[in-house]
């Protein structure tokens, strides 16, 4: 059976959609279509990938109008009678095809306040202790949520908004059994929390089914709100490094 | 001619996966002005996919474990073809690397009593990798990372080195271009460190990563540096081999280690029946004895499931080849029958998720079926064992693209502590080179024209070859002539592939322009890979015996003339040569410990 593709071809100038024919396999998933059509059709046709395990989180993008990994999209579970859409993730521009530039998620990274660990602390703790900060750091930086936070993608407020994705470093970084800072006043008067109203829009994309409003902006959100209004609390949950 | 983007550094690292980060942050720590330099985005290195573990003798689980046993297994691992000097520093500086990796925020999985935990695999006497669940390569990678961000290095990404730059015989630079713009870039330093990792892309069926297309090895010989132990390349025996778009896609040995078993279409526990002379007494007799080991008894011995990658990726072959393969042509790996789905869910989620998304087996119910995928270069640059120089001035080298510490065979979870402890150390040394060099260093404009114009030569060949049909031919070429088993007569067809291939890369032709152009990328990949994939074969050709992972069907068994030698391939004129180079001899102390 041939499925058919409508893949954005084009730059930051602009373009278009070009239709490509693809015979499709069993077990195939987009990303492999992609190459197909790179290999036998359009060598030129650029897009990102690495690992193509779902790991690395290079080949965001957005399959029929959803943002996901190509790579761990099955062809088996799209409707094959319709083409199939690819265009590139919506929030970032465009370099070429299917490939964004991304640099503004990096830069923005250099500005989280670092893992700083605190003098003479025995490093033991129990695996209990670590399961959130964990599940943050399994992020693969697909900036997947990124792209579908309406902050950024519908209002565009890159300077004062560092979005989920770093939102969930951030408490990644606070919930580390042996830091010693806080990061409130950066989430706050930087990151621009205060923004996020709660959607979970990134929360459904995340292809590490990390559960980044409830697990991570909403305790951060408290946080916030803790230390600005209840210091008490701050170093409570630093002496008992829980929570 | 068209501008250049120029940087000038002391130490440039080529490289982003774990071996080029620590030597950055090394050399950064020492003072050095540091470019690094990378084929895709930060943190998306091969090393993201690493999954079991980073082995180190931190003895948190069994407290006999002891550099010495890290060392002594690292050495049989590798059918002492290893460099000792290299496996004695690295087993002595593991654990010192791992626990800075845990200062530095990476979070591992504990003990009962609060420590890092440690995981059995292959060939480790004791349980001796440290681990975060399955995916340790990606918190070490993002450790690392945050490192260097932290230390404000300056990163290049998605920027492709096309040749190392020389003045006289010293390395001073590289240049490269730009995936983005395709714009040429000019680096120029005091020294150079190459961290480009390995080269599974060279094969049809392989764990790699799209940036595995083995460059490094052609970069550093063309600049005249040795490579030794090229014959040497770990196919790992559970790649997974259905459906088609995921065949090589790897299943980490952390499935072994934590109670899988491999079965034949039989049902059959074949892995009993090939433990090998060297390894007698060592792995339990009978499934009731493996099974008491999985129960947690002190007394029983490993199953010998769990033998090194080279055995059981020739066990899964042969069971195959004697009619007892699975549907798809391997054999089963079932921890369905073994751990309970809780468990297996918390310490293989990765492996849980891959196998249901992508191929529509749930792993705490049903068995998988795996077989051998290309998965590790043993051989590569040739190093000093102390300061990673290669055998060009000014050159160093470290992570998987350089050679030496696995010998034959390399163990799990021996890589990412390898990348860290030599990653360190030719940061440190690139670096006091650099401090000793005198003025700016030199790149000379006649090797920079000719670079940018074997760059842009695709676009003007009048030639009608696709550059993804080479690319595929030659992954075919590999897999077919220079694979698992190799004999003298394919290897030899398989060189003159390579050399048709040679003249079909010279006609490639690209379409489109220079921005972000993938059909370009891989005609400018071609020359290197093809470099790497005669290096390969050259070896190859000359081992004519079986060891570790090199398997020659004429000579199946190991021959003591070849015990004590390595291959070096270096360049000569438009070829290579082979030359036999006996190893540095263990002193007595030292051998003791292997025997
Ligand atoms: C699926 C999988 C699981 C694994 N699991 C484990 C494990 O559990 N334990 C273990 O010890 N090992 C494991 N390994 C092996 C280990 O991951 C690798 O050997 C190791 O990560 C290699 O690291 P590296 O730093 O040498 O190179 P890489 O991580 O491969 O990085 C190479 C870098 O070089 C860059 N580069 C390459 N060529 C160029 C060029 N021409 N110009 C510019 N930049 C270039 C790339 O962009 C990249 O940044 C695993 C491997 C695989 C495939
Ligand atoms: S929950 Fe917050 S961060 Fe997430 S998408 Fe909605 S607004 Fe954005
Ligand atoms: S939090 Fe999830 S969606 Fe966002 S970048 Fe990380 S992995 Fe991707
Ligand atoms: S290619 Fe790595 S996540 Fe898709």
């Amino acid at each position: 059976m041939d499925a058919t593709f409508r893949i954005f071809r084009g730059n930051s100038q602009g373009g278009g959609y070009q239709e490509f024919l693809v015979p499709v396999e069993e077990g195939m998933v987009v990303l492999d279509a992609v190459h197909r059509i790179q290999e036998h059709q359009a060598n030129d046709l650029a897009v990102r990938w690495n690992c193509k395990a779902g790991k690395c989180g290079s080949c965001g993008a957005e399959v029929n109008g959803k943002p996901r990994l190509m790579c761990m999209t099955r062809m088996d579970q799209l409707p094959l009678e319709e083409p199939v859409t690819i265009h590139p993730v919506r929030t970032f521009p465009v370099i070429r095809d299917l490939v964004c530039d991304v640099s503004w998620n990096y830069e923005v990274n250099k500005r989280v306040p670092p893992f700083t660990p605190g003098e003479g602390d025995l490093w033991r703790w129990q695996q209990k202790d670590i399961e959130r900060p964990r599940e943050f750091r399994k992020c693969i930086e697909c900036f997947l949520c990124q792209t579908v936070c309406h902050v950024l993608r519908t209002h565009d407020q890159k300077s004062s908004f560092i979005g989920p994705r770093f939102l969930v470093r951030a408490a990644g970084l606070d919930m580390h059994p042996m830091d010693s800072i806080s990061r409130t006043r950066f989430l706050k008067e930087e990151g621009g929390i205060g923004l996020c109203n709660i959607t979970k829009c990134c929360t459904e994309v995340c292809p590490e089914d990390i559960h980044i409003t409830d697990d991570a902006i909403i305790p951060m959100k408290e946080r916030v709100a803790d230390d600005f209004y209840d210091p008490v609390r701050w170093l409570l949950r630093k002496i008992t490094r829980r929570g | 001619m068209e501008e250049l983007q120029s940087y000038t550094y002391d130490v440039l690292v080529i490289g982003a996966g774990g071996a080029g980060l620590r030597a950055a942050i090394e050399a950064a720590s020492q003072g050095a002005r540091v470019g690094l330099v990378s084929k895709s985005l930060l943190g998306k290195a091969h090393t993201v996919m690493a999954e079991g573990g980073i082995a180190a003798a931190l003895g948190n689980v069994h407290s006999e474990d002891s550099w010495q046993a890290h060392f002594r297994d690292t050495m049989r691992g590798g059918k002492l073809l290893n460099n000792w000097r290299m496996a004695h520093v690295y087993a002595q500086e593991a654990p010192e690397r791992v626990m800075e990796l845990e200062r530095w925020g990476a979070v591992f999985d504990r003990t009962p009593d609060g420590k890092i935990s440690q995981r059995a695999f292959g060939g480790h006497s004791y349980n001796r990798l440290a681990h975060v669940g399955d995916r340790t390569g990606l918190e070490m990678l993002r450790t690392l990372q945050d490192q260097a961000v932290y230390r404000g290095i300056e990163v290049h990404m998605e920027c492709i080195i096309h040749t190392l730059l020389r003045d006289g015989a010293r390395v001073s630079g590289a240049i490269g271009r730009l995936r983005a713009t395709g714009g040429f870039v000019l680096f120029k330093a005091r020294a150079v460190v190459l961290a480009t990792g390995g080269l599974g892309r060279l094969y049809k069926i392989t764990s790699n990563s799209w940036e595995c297309t083995g460059d490094g090895f052609a970069l550093a010989s063309l600049a005249g540096a040795d490579l030794i132990d090229m014959e040497f390349i770990q196919f790992h025996p559970t790649g997974m081999v259905w459906p088609p778009g995921v065949i090589g896609l790897l299943v980490t040995e952390g499935v072994r280690g934590d109670g899988g078993v491999l079965k034949n279409s039989r049902g059959e526990r074949f892995m009993f029946r090939y433990v090998p002379e060297m390894f007698k007494g060592e792995y339990a007799d009978t499934e009731e004895e493996a099974q008491r080991w999985l129960k947690g008894d002190g007394a029983a011995r490993r199953p010998p499931d769990l033998l090194t990658r080279d055995v059981v990726a020739k066990a899964i072959m042969q069971e195959g080849r004697e009619g007892r393969a699975t549907p798809h042509g391997g054999a089963y790996l079932d921890i369905a029958s073994q751990r309970s789905s809780d468990f297996i869910k918390s310490r293989l989620p990765s492996m849980y998720r891959q196998f249901k998304e992508l191929a529509n087996v749930d792993i705490t119910r049903e068995s998988m079926e795996v077989g051998p995928t290309c998965h590790y270069m043993m051989g590569g640059i040739r190093v000093d064992p102390e300061t990673q120089a290669t055998t060009v001035d000014g050159l160093y080298a470290a992570g998987e693209v350089a050679a030496g510490l696995h010998g034959s065979n390399r163990l799990g979870g021996n890589s990412l502590s390898d990348l860290l402890v030599f990653g360190k150390r030719a940061g440190l040394y690139a670096t006091e080179h650099a401090n000793k060099q005198r003025g700016e260093p030199v790149a000379d404009e006649a090797q920079i024209s000719q670079a940018m114009q074997e760059m842009l030569a695709p676009f003007q060949s009048s030639g009608e070859e696709g550059p993804f049909d080479v690319l595929r031919d030659l992954r075919e070429t590999m897999q077919q002539y220079v694979g698992i088993i190799r004999n003298e007569g394919d290897v030899k067809k398989g060189l003159e592939a390579i050399s048709r291939l040679k003249d079909r890369a010279g006609r490639v032709r690209v379409t489109g322009t220079r921005e972000y152009n993938p059909g370009w990328d891989t005609a400018l990949q071609l020359p290197l890979m093809l470099t790497t994939a005669e290096a390969v074969a050259l070896a190859a050709l000359e081992r004519r015996e079986s060891r570790g992972a090199h398997t020659r069907e004429e000579y199946p068994g190991s021959d003591d003339a070849f015990s004590k030698v390595n291959f070096v391939v270096r360049r000569s004129g438009e070829g290579f040569l082979v030359v036999k180079e006996p190893l540095p001899e263990m002193p007595q102390d030292i051998k003791k410990l292997v025997e």
